[in-house]
């Protein structure tokens, strides 16, 4: 553990990842308390102004606070993400580890299901959602989270399979332990490294894709704030008050590079063959 | 090959046929008749019956899962009610706006990102690696309706080089078309390229570490001529597969772009239709983006295939 922080403290983009993530938290938890306005006060006198002192990231078109908006935006982001990402982590872990305990026709089962879920992607999966249930904030997480299903499962049978192959497994089978028991006592603990860094980079393709479901009106509904219902609402303002444009997508931007750069510093940190190799 | 020709298409044709199953059900579960979630509760009861005709709500599901079928194999998808044109007619038309802004957006980021991905591997571990890598970073974390906003900011409303949104259709020419597809094909390309940029970069760089590089450098080939003859050869082969596997995120990116930009394509018709629950339309074309998908999948593989000889004789 010494080591896994003395190597963490030396990558640099896994301190820049580690600061812009701690930061979108603690925004987030910070505006469960308190925003600088109610993000859903309205105040007409006051729309579509630039920043200044008391608005310091200006209104909308409806005069609300975009920095009231946006610290209260985080939290769908983060809600979706994480929920999406338990429903991948739970379901495909166990979906691929089952694959690599029994082998034979149950991987090869589980293998094709996961094969034929390329033909839904994310938004494909969310506007048929939308015509069964209405869009939704629950809309998103379904579709992220069984579109994370296969890549979880795919992951979880490729490092398993790779794990049973070794020593310490072989020893524990020549105890006499069952392929079951085995999987959770040895092979699962070895390799949640490769689905730590999984999880960390599927949460910043959830905030992506949670904000281009709400952008699209397939997500998360009005007055209930969100990143991407603030960039569509912009559009139609963009001649007049760039601000409203600029802001959410910077909001986003940084959140997504900040996970995505410790996926990468925790591959590196937690796999060093795979670092050297980079 | 030819078992493994055989074995992908089939694999094809079984998960366009478990996917029509999972759409067809999917839209079954809504709640209600059909024709009158599609006319409103005010429906003249007339119409309210010949709609239900139409849509054969009072035939067994299995029959009318099969109806829809047979009549996608022989290209008919029935009648949009909206519309009031064939579905077929409607979704052609719409792609041909949106397959040349999926392919230019390819074109695009196929152009800027291999060689950006290739000149960071040949600067391995200097400045200029870093830079790219960098770039890469920032454009896998950019939302590409963001950066469409922020084109549309700079390029349409503060230097009125291109139009803001919109398209012209074909028949107002060539050029007019093009230009309407600029700002929403580079939207799309940004993101792909820096994908790229990231996958060229490593796949050279994994090459460079083969053995057979090592000999070729050691024959006393130069750096240029190694590099060209044998690693950029070598390193195609994952290069093309993912820019393949793009292609269909590129398509459905479009949905999204098509959005911003006001572009009557196929993205602009699944919302179309969703809002106004043309039930006819939202099914036919989750069912066309689907085969797209799949299909730019096997066609990926079988390319795959063809590049790399070691598959042709192990067969999967």
């Amino acid at each position: 553990m010494s080591t896994f922080l003395k190597n963490a403290r030396m990558h640099r983009s896994l301190m820049i990842g580690g600061v812009l993530t701690l930061l979108l938290l603690s925004v987030a938890v910070l505006s469960l308390f308190w925003t600088p306005w109610s993000p859903t006060a309205i105040d007409i006198a006051n729309k579509l102004k630039g920043p200044s002192a008391k608005h310091w990231l200006g209104t909308d078109h409806l005069g609300r606070d975009v920095l009231s908006m946006l610290m209260s935006g985080s939290q769908i982001s983060i809600i979706v993400g994480f929920l999406a990402v338990s429903v991948g982590l739970l379901v495909g872990v166990a979906l691929g580890a089952l694959a690599s305990t029994y082998r034979g026709w149950v991987e090869e089962l589980i293998m094709r299901m996961s094969d034929f879920s390329i033909a839904f992607p994310i938004i494909i999966t969310a506007v048929l959602l939308t015509a069964i249930l209405g869009p939704g904030t629950v809309n998103s997480i379904l579709a992220i989270g069984i579109f994370n299903i296969p890549i979880f499962a795919r992951i979880t049978r490729g490092a398993a399979n790779a794990a049973w192959a070794r020593e310490y497994v072989m020893a524990a089978q020549t105890c006499g332990k069952g392929r079951l028991r085995i999987t959770i006592e040895h092979v699962l603990p070895n390799i949640s490294g490769a689905l730590i860094v999984q999880a960390t980079i599927l949460f910043a393709v959830a905030i992506l894709a949670e904000a281009a479901l709400s952008f699209l009106g397939l997500g998360t509904q009005p007055p209930e704030p969100s990143w991407g219902k603030m960039l569509n609402n912009a559009q139609t303002f963009v001649g007049l008050a760039p601000h409203l444009a600029i802001f959410p997508g910077l909001a986003i931007a940084l959140s997504v590079l900040g996970l995505n750069l410790i996926g990468d510093g925790l591959r590196d940190v937690l796999d060093p063959k795979l670092a050297r190799a980079r | 090959m030819i078992a493994f020709l055989l074995r992908r298409i089939a694999t094809f044709v079984a998960t366009l046929a478990i996917a029509s199953v999972v759409i067809f059900a999917a839209l079954e579960l809504l709640p209600g008749d059909p024709a009158q979630i599609m006319l409103g509760i005010d429906a003249p009861p007339d119409a309210l019956e010949a709609l239900q005709k139409k849509l054969g709500v009072d035939r067994p599901m299995v029959e009318r899962y099969f109806t829809w079928i047979g009549g996608l194999v022989v290209g008919d998808m029935g009648e949009s009610f909206t519309y009031v044109m064939p579905v077929s007619e409607l979704i052609m038309t719409r792609l041909g706006v949106t397959l040349p802004l999926a392919l230019l957006a390819a074109l695009i980021s196929v152009a800027i990102g291999v060689p950006v991905g290739l000149y960071a591997a040949a600067n391995h571990k200097t400045p200029r690696d870093y830079g790219v890598m960098i770039f890469g970073q920032l454009g896998i974390a950019i939302p590409n309706f963001w950066f469409a906003i922020l084109l549309v900011l700079v390029f349409s409303i503060y230097l009125g080089w291109f139009p803001a949104g919109g398209f012209p259709g074909w028949s107002a020419g060539f050029w007019p078309a093009i230009k309407a597809l600029i700002l929403p094909a580079f939207s799309l390309a940004i993101v792909e390229a820096a994908i790229f940029a990231r996958i060229s970069r490593s796949a050279v760089l994994d090459v460079l570490r083969e053995d057979f590089v090592r000999t070729a450098r050691a024959k006393g080939l130069s750096r240029k001529s190694t590099l060209v003859k044998h690693v950029l050869r070598n390193a195609m082969i994952p290069i093309i597969t993912i820019c393949g596997l793009e292609l269909s995120s590129l398509l459905v990116g479009t949905i999204v772009i098509e959005q911003v930009f006001n572009i009557p394509g196929l993205g602009r018709l699944v919302f179309q239709s969703l809002t106004q629950l043309d039930l006819m339309v939202v099914k036919n074309l989750i069912m066309l983006l689907v085969a797209l998908v799949v299909f730019i999948n096997l066609v990926v593989d079988l390319l795959y295939a063809v590049i790399d000889p070691r598959l042709k004789h192990q067969g999967h």
